[in-house]
């Protein structure tokens, strides 16, 4: 069963909150319900499972309602209607002492703009939730100083917040709801109050750190390019509504509408196409013991390429042939294909999960296509240099091939 | 025209009070006085020079406040103060007014507490309940610009005369701003850390008093002073009802037209104001705030 189901989860915010559900029911839109009520709608309907250890990334613009979901998770915000069950208990319907206990032991916070005490110092912020639990005090300094040590502010415990700088203060935020030992974390917008380079580090560390503590994280954030690289799964919201969940590679290669699309046009995809969603599936093959130069021949001709992978028993990836060669074996009257075949120390195979960034490199050092194989090296697909260029930039393989056409000037 | 008798109805509701509440209201008179009484006691119980000796370093104490004691900053920042205290408190004992100094500061904290204790919980409550603040707002700015003179009428009716009238019509007056400083100062903590103080599961008591309360401090200081400071005020009006000090000579120095009375007795009311303004003031400044920049 998943950590956190979501069903139905509705907000709607104003004193007519009835009238706009009725709306809502209808199927009216945000700015028609807003005009008829004067109720705003923050979360629309919103169905979600996030799973035990994921990184589930909500993404959408300002306004969106990504805060305000977030918010129904412990309550920070009543939901209008809806569930939001975790573990199996439905938040919404706990009573106040249940769900105090639930925020102090089983879901923490980080927030935007710190939200730091500034009356206390480091190790005093850090041990704030275990002393509202009515942990002792040498307990819980003892602990802050641990989770103080986790993120990397050794040597600050007693320094007053104020005198950090903004990476610092966010890392006493997430060493302050990582003290309690909390089974889930919500971060909202946790990075986006910082520069640019302090924001990738923290990304880098939150990686490094979920490696080690397995959290189940909420991040929330507007950037299309920390989601994709934060979420194991990614939740696209507008107007209030999720338009779109799946795997970062899910939402670049399809889109669920044109606001996805739109939103993941101008993203650096390199890094998250893999080989296995541009390659060709099931190539046709040529076979080392049975196919001799004038089969190859012919397959590739049927398949109107110029080379082709060549495989052995159980399908197992051994080379490529290039048609030219295959004609100067025939006409030599050779048959073992084997001596005209560019082996394996001279091509690369990659594997499905290989990062279309990281093919490009491989094809300037030849002219050949790239094969695609499993963990035993069996052949399954074959990727051609133009679906490598087409993803990079964004645009179809046969636009591709229409600019190479046109693109170039007559000497 | 149509004659709506409003005084006739207030003079009728406070003569049934007095007549049905006599009992409550002579338990209150016994409290205050005994309070005064109690405290100026206390005060006068030391011989005089040892008592400025007192004050004098409380008022060092105090305004040195945030550098270590008896450092150079400190003594920067708190000599004036300190001289000021010991020549202004030794000028009043040398005019005969230490007795009514003594008696006014009594009167002051008196009525100052009694307003901190009634004002910070409403403060506190008025904060948190909006309803509860719309209703506090309009009387507080009743009781603040209806004219003092006004309620030491139902003063004297119900308490008679002496100190503690004059304490109750103190309390009413400088009440205001200890409620008006504590609402707002709750209500202006960010609400991003109140908002992440109910994230980690904070009960109402906890919010109150591990987040709301030390950040408001500044603010609800600053009420403090000005209880302090407008109770202060009020010493000259509380003697017409018959309470005792500094503000009874000055009283007396105008019903008599005795320029040198009034003029003495004043001038202790200003040294009194600036002595405790300076050191309430000084409430407000943190320890750890300067301490760090030293
Ligand atoms: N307390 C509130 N009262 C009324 N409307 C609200 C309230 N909080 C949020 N809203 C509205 O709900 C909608 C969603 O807001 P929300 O803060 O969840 O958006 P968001 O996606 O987090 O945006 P951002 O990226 O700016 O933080 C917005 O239209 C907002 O105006
Ligand atoms: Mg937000």
């Amino acid at each position: 069963m998943s950590k956190i189901q979501v069903e139905e989860l509705s907000v709607i915010f104003g004193k007519r909150f009835r009238e706009a559900k009725e709306l809502q029911k209808q199927g009216k839109s945000k700015v028609e319900i807003l005009n008829q009520t004067g109720c705003t709608v923050g979360v629309s309907k919103a169905n979600l499972e996030i799973q035990e250890g994921e990184v589930f990334v909500v993404m959408g613009l300002s306004g969106s309602g990504k805060s305000t979901l977030l918010r129904c998770f412990n309550r920070l915000i009543e939901p209008t209607g809806g569930t939001v069950v975790v573990d199996g208990n439905d938040i919404t319907k706990i009573s106040e002492y249940e769900l105090r206990e639930f925020r102090r032991r089983k879901m923490t916070m980080v927030f935007q703009h710190f939200g730091l005490l500034p009356h206390r110092t480091v190790s005093s912020n850090v041990a704030f939730g275990l002393e509202i639990q009515g942990v002792d005090e040498d307990t819980r300094i003892k602990k802050a100083y641990e989770v103080i040590k986790t993120v990397g502010l050794e040597g600050y415990e007693e320094k007053m917040t104020g005198q950090l700088s903004g990476g610092m203060q966010q890392r006493v935020g997430l060493a302050r709801a990582l003290a309690t030992d909390p089974e889930i974390l919500l971060m909202d917008e946790a990075f986006s109050a910082l520069d640019p380079l302090i924001r990738t580090q923290m990304q880098e560390e939150l990686l490094q750190l979920q490696e080690k503590v397995h959290k189940t994280i909420l991040f929330i954030t507007h950037d299309l390019d920390e989601a994709l690289k934060l979420g194991d799964r990614i939740a696209i919201m507008k107007d209030g509504f999720i338009v779109q969940t799946g795997t970062p590679e899910e939402i670049l290669t399809h889109p669920a509408d044109d606001y996805v699309r739109a939103f993941v046009e101008n993203v650096d995809r390199g890094g998250i196409i893999t080989a296995g969603s541009v390659m060709f599936k099931n190539p046709s093959a040529v076979r080392i013991k049975q196919d001799g130069p004038r089969a190859a021949l012919r397959k590739m001709s049927n398949a109107g390429v110029t080379s082709m992978p060549v495989v052995g028993d159980n399908g197992k990836f051994l080379g490529f042939v290039k048609d030219n060669d295959m004609k100067e074996m025939e006409d030599k009257g050779l048959r073992d294909i084997e001596e005209y075949m560019y082996t394996r120390e001279e091509v690369t195979a990659v594997t499905s999960e290989t990062p279309v960034a990281e093919l490009l490199p491989l094809f300037l050092d030849t002219n050949l296509n790239l094969a695609v194989v499993d963990e035993n090296r069996k052949l399954i697909g074959v990727v051609v240099h133009s679906s490598v260029i087409a993803e990079m930039i964004g645009k179809e393989r046969s636009e591709v091939k229409q600019i190479r056409q046109e693109g170039g000037i007559d000497l | 025209m149509i004659d709506i008798p409003l005084g006739d109805w207030v003079e009728q509701a406070v003569e049934w009070l007095s007549a049905n509440a006599s009992g409550f209201f002579n338990g209150i008179t016994a409290g205050i006085d005994g309070m005064v009484t109690g405290l100026q006691s206390a005060l006068l119980f030391p011989n005089d020079y040892l008592m400025i000796a007192v004050l004098a370093v409380i008022a060092y104490l105090m305004t040195s406040k945030g550098h270590k004691p008896f450092t150079k900053g400190a003594w920067k920042s708190a000599w004036g103060i300190t001289v000021f205290t010991i020549l202004g408190l030794l000028l009043l004992q040398f005019m005969g007014y230490w007795q009514e100094t003594m008696q006014t500061i009594a009167l002051i904290l008196v009525s100052a507490l009694i307003a901190l204790v009634i004002g910070i919980p409403l403060g506190v409550y008025s904060s948190r309940h909006d309803a509860a603040d719309q209703v506090i707002r309009p009387v507080l700015d009743f009781m603040q610009t209806l004219p003092p003179f006004v309620y030491l009428i139902p003063a004297i009716i119900f308490f008679s005369v002496g100190n503690v009238p004059g304490v109750v019509a103190t309390i009413v007056f400088s009440l205001p701003p200890a409620v008006r400083l504590t609402n707002l100062g709750i209500r202006n903590v960010q609400q991003d850390v109140v908002e992440a103080s109910r994230a980690f599961g904070c009960t109402q008591r906890q919010l109150l008093f591990k987040v709301q309360i030390p950040l408001a401090k500044p603010t609800i200081l600053a009420g403090v002073n000005q209880v302090i400071m407008l109770a202060l005020s009020m010493v000259v009006i509380a003697s017409m009802v018959g309470a005792g000090g500094l503000g009874q000579a000055v009283y007396k120095g105008i019903l008599k037209a005795d320029m040198a009375l009034g003029f003495e007795a004043g001038v202790g009311i200003v040294i009194l104001a600036i002595f405790l303004d300076r050191v309430t003031q000084a409430l407000g400044i943190s320890r750890k705030q300067v301490s760090d920049e030293e």
